[in-house]
């Protein structure tokens, strides 16, 4: 393996690693506020269409996030009426979102583009491009670093510069600001919060509205950068292995980066070795693509340490005597 | 009218949930620098009371007065704006944060932490020095007792100014010397001025701490008089509505043959060495009492000998034979087989299930009671919930609803229908773990006579308590807990409060 393919591996597994970057942080804010979200899955997938649709109607990428977010935060929104106000089951909830948008994507797609359930492929401005950094072709033959910064750290979609930004914004809000240590506080023990005086609904509603803008930039960055265009169920479960980094990264910001990266990576490696000989032993492709898909399973199941989630999560706020 | 308006006033306060009238034409008015004691019965509508005052419940007649102003109170936020500051009997602490951040939580200077953070360590200093609220300001509430996250809580007001201090059922989770400490905090801040509402249904609190005392009952406040012109037999009558026994009758006990022997039993559990090899014998007709601070092992000696954990290492033999204590043998079920019944000490968590029905509870752990089967597959309801009807008629259980969902009972009446389960199985050895905790007056009596009565049927019981008053009342031997191990016996009649105080702090008399 050469050093070009290295760089070519860790180049979409930053590709490959930021709508699950963007999807976990998203559920980070719901979470560390008490409400659990499995239906990250379902609102990236509407954000995706959402934006496709958009941006191929007016032809702008920008135009396709703005719609995508929009779609994202009414399903959000939807999760916090039934979850936060009427304190219903947050799993039904999210389970109910999840079908809601891999129904209603497809059937809309069908109705307004005929295309079998797709939008047609985004060319031009209608998708965000690669932008290149300064200096990136000067400096690209400069021998180790001149490729590295050339290929691994230029050369991406402006959405994923974004995803990496969040993460220490997301650190940054969640442990030096109010907003953060109340976020977290009612988490935890929402009566807490209730008896200090602040809003236990409106601090979960603005923690459910942030997962629903976040999530809407993952769905537009599937949808308007990753490919060109929707296709049915195209968030292919990033949605849930976003969940499992999330437990993975025991709900802390950079843990999360780190996660993302390792499921970017071993969907990378899937994605480029096709059969992976080991002496006499054949690794077969499906099992490299499963690889991500496997590793959320083992996590899921709680057997990479333990990971203790927020203490009120998933249970509704009922004012006590 | 006097020259300083009261720092409390409620005029004419009722509240009604539903067709329950829990507080009804309350007028109260407490002095400013004074602890004000109000007692009751569980359900008598003292904290219904104080949760209008801080604006968890708005009022549906009334009007409050602070300061001599008129002040309504539509939200917590309005009663802390007002001065009022609540010490919840369950605390309301975010346990994995800092007591820093627990203390400025909601009542930040601005939108950045640093800065709030920074003033609340050094005002969380200067307060601990003036009032003897030491506690470190970075430590992690769950690493903290509970004695000290209550001084969290105390701390937690202060710094959002509060003088009017309202404490729910202070005591109830606290150590006997823990207790003390918080009295003498509350007289530190009396004597700054601070006016201390002090919710309780222990009538040796209020005849301690307390300057005045309100008597609520059925959610009326049926009398406010100076503690120094009371008795604690007085307010026992005021608050039941009948004259109540605050120590319970017996005869000396006529102990018969030996039913439990524990011979240097050892119990690790989570991976500390939780029992360091007792030995203790009880006989048939007498109770043994287990004195000790909580945490000293008293939980793990109950829970092993009830079959809820393994024991490493010991023997011990009911009615000369030797009991499992590890294995498939050594569950709930077996020791039930072989007569032993256990009133576990945490009856919401253990000793009953909280959504189900009081009949259903009833038939836990005795299920298998051929009188409960209707055939080989089937359950016979209707056997279980007419058998429930009448422990609940002999054991006083009100409601008498066996349909009725345990947690929907009150604390003492909750602990009536374990006690109900267990003691009408006719054990040989009764295992009880706090009897009467959160338990109200007229149920503690009872509940009391009840063990008391088990014991003069010549049955062997082992009860374990943490309030000493209790220990000294029931038994007729007592052992002391520290650090797993027991510090010695003493018989009630030849010892004090001071010396199992001692005892319970790992002291022995000799080396004291």
């Amino acid at each position: 393996m050469d050093f070009l393919t290295i760089l070519q591996i860790l180049d979409s597994t930053v590709r490959l690693a930021t709508p699950l970057l963007l999807a976990c942080l998203a559920g980070l804010f719901s979470e560390r506020s008490g409400i659990f979200d499995i239906g990250l899955e379902g609102k990236m997938l509407a954000a995706a269409f959402a934006s496709a649709a958009i941006a191929f109607v007016t032809g702008s990428a920008w135009a396709g996030l703005a719609a995508g977010i929009g779609a994202s935060m009414i399903l959000a929104l939807l999760h916090g009426v039934a979850s936060i106000t009427f304190r219903g089951n947050q799993l039904i909830s999210g389970v109910a979102i999840n079908f809601l948008a891999a129904g209603l994507s497809v059937v809309i797609a069908q109705t307004a583009f005929r295309q079998g359930g797709r939008t047609p492929a985004l060319t031009g401005d209608a998708r965000f491009t690669e932008i290149t950094l300064p200096f990136a072709d000067a400096v690209a033959d400069v021998p180790v670093i001149g490729p590295i910064y050339a290929n691994l750290i230029s050369g991406h979609s402006i959405l994923v510069y974004v995803a990496l930004l969040i993460v220490p914004l997301t650190w940054w809000v969640l442990f030096r600001t109010r907003f953060g240590l109340r976020l977290r506080a009612v988490g935890e023990n929402p009566a807490a919060v209730d008896t200090a005086g602040i809003s236990v609904v409106g601090l979960r509603y603005a923690a459910v509205l942030i997962c629903g803008v976040l999530c809407g930039i993952a769905g537009a960055y599937l949808a308007t950068s990753l490919s060109a265009g929707f296709v049915k169920d195209m968030s292919a479960g990033r949605g849930f292995i976003a969940l499992a980094a999330l437990i993975f990264s025991k709900w802390r910001p950079w843990y999360a980066l780190m996660a993302c990266l390792l499921f970017g990576l071993l969907d990378a490696v899937g994605n480029r070795y096709q059969n992976i000989q080991l002496g006499d032993f054949v690794i077969p492709v499906q099992f490299m693509q499963a690889l991500p898909y496997i590793l959320t399973v083992i996590i899921l199941a709680g057997f990479v340490g333990r990971a203790i989630p927020p203490r009120a999560g998933g249970e509704p706020y009922v004012k006590e005597r | 009218m006097t020259s300083t308006p009261p720092a409390i006033e409620l005029r004419g306060i009722s509240k009604a949930f539903g067709p329950v009238q829990a507080n009804k034409d309350i007028s109260i008015s407490v002095q400013p620098g004074t602890i004000h004691g109000i007692v009751g019965e569980n359900g008598a509508g003292k904290s219904t009371l104080m949760s209008i005052l801080y604006g968890f419940y708005k009022a549906d007649k009334g009007e409050i007065y602070i300061n001599g102003q008129l002040t309504p109170i539509p939200d917590s936020q309005a009663a802390i704006r007002a001065g009022i500051g609540m010490v919840h009997q369950h605390f309301k602490l975010v346990e994995n944060f800092t007591v820093v951040e627990n203390v400025i939580l909601g009542a930040e200077d601005g939108a950045m932490l640093q800065p709030s953070i920074s003033k609340a360590r050094k005002l969380l200093t200067d307060l601990a020095a003036e009032y003897g609220l030491e506690v470190n300001p970075d430590a992690r509430i769950e690493d903290l007792s509970v004695g000290h996250q209550q001084r969290v809580e105390i701390l937690k007001q202060l710094y959002r100014q509060a003088d009017i201090l309202i404490l729910d059922e202070p005591t109830g989770v606290l150590t006997p010397a823990e207790a003390d400490q918080l009295f003498r905090i509350l007289e530190r801040l009396k004597e700054e001025g601070k006016t201390i509402i002090l919710i309780t249904h222990k009538l040796r609190e209020i005849m301690e701490v307390t300057d005045t005392v309100s008597v609520m009952r059925r959610g009326q406040m049926t009398a406010t008089v100076k503690t120094s012109d009371t008795s604690p037999a007085e307010l026992a009558e005021l608050m039941v509505g009948r004259k109540v026994l605050l120590r319970v009758d017996k005869a000396p006990a006529k102990p018969g043959k030996t039913v439990l022997e524990v011979d240097n039993l050892r119990v690790r559990h989570h991976g500390v060495d939780k029992l360091k090899g007792i030995s203790f014998q009880i006989r048939a007709g007498e109770i043994l009492g287990i004195a000790g601070v909580a945490g000293n092992g008293q939980s793990e000696l109950l829970e092993v000998l009830g079959g809820m954990i393994p024991a490493q290492g010991g023997t011990v033999r009911m009615n000369g034979d030797a009991i499992d204590l590890t294995g498939a043998k050594s569950d709930g079920q077996s020791r039930r087989a072989r007569g032993i019944a256990h009133v576990p000490e945490d009856r919401q968590s253990e000793g009953l299930i909280m959504p189900y029905e009081a009949w259903e509870n009833m038939a836990f752990g005795y299920h298998h009671d051929p009188a409960y089967q209707a055939n080989r597959f089937l359950m016979n309801n209707a056997a279980i919930k007419a058998d429930t009807a009448e422990k609940m008629e002999q054991y006083d259980v009100r409601p008498r609803n066996p349909r009725l969902p345990a947690r929907n009972f009150s604390g003492g009446n909750q602990q009536k229908i374990v006690v109900a389960r267990e003691m009408e199985r006719n054990p040989d050895l009764l295992l009880v773990g706090q009897p009467t905790r959160g338990v109200d007056i007229g149920a503690i009596e009872f509940i009391h006579r009840q063990i008391i009565a088990l014991r003069d049927q010549g049955k062997a019981i082992l009860l374990v308590s943490v309030e000493l008053d209790e220990i000294m009342g029931l038994s007729d031997r007592i052992a002391v807990m520290f650090d797993g191990q027991i510090m010695g016996e003493r018989l009630p009649d030849q010892t004090d409060e001071n010396e199992l105080g001692l005892m319970m702090a790992g002291m022995t008399k000799g080396a004291a």
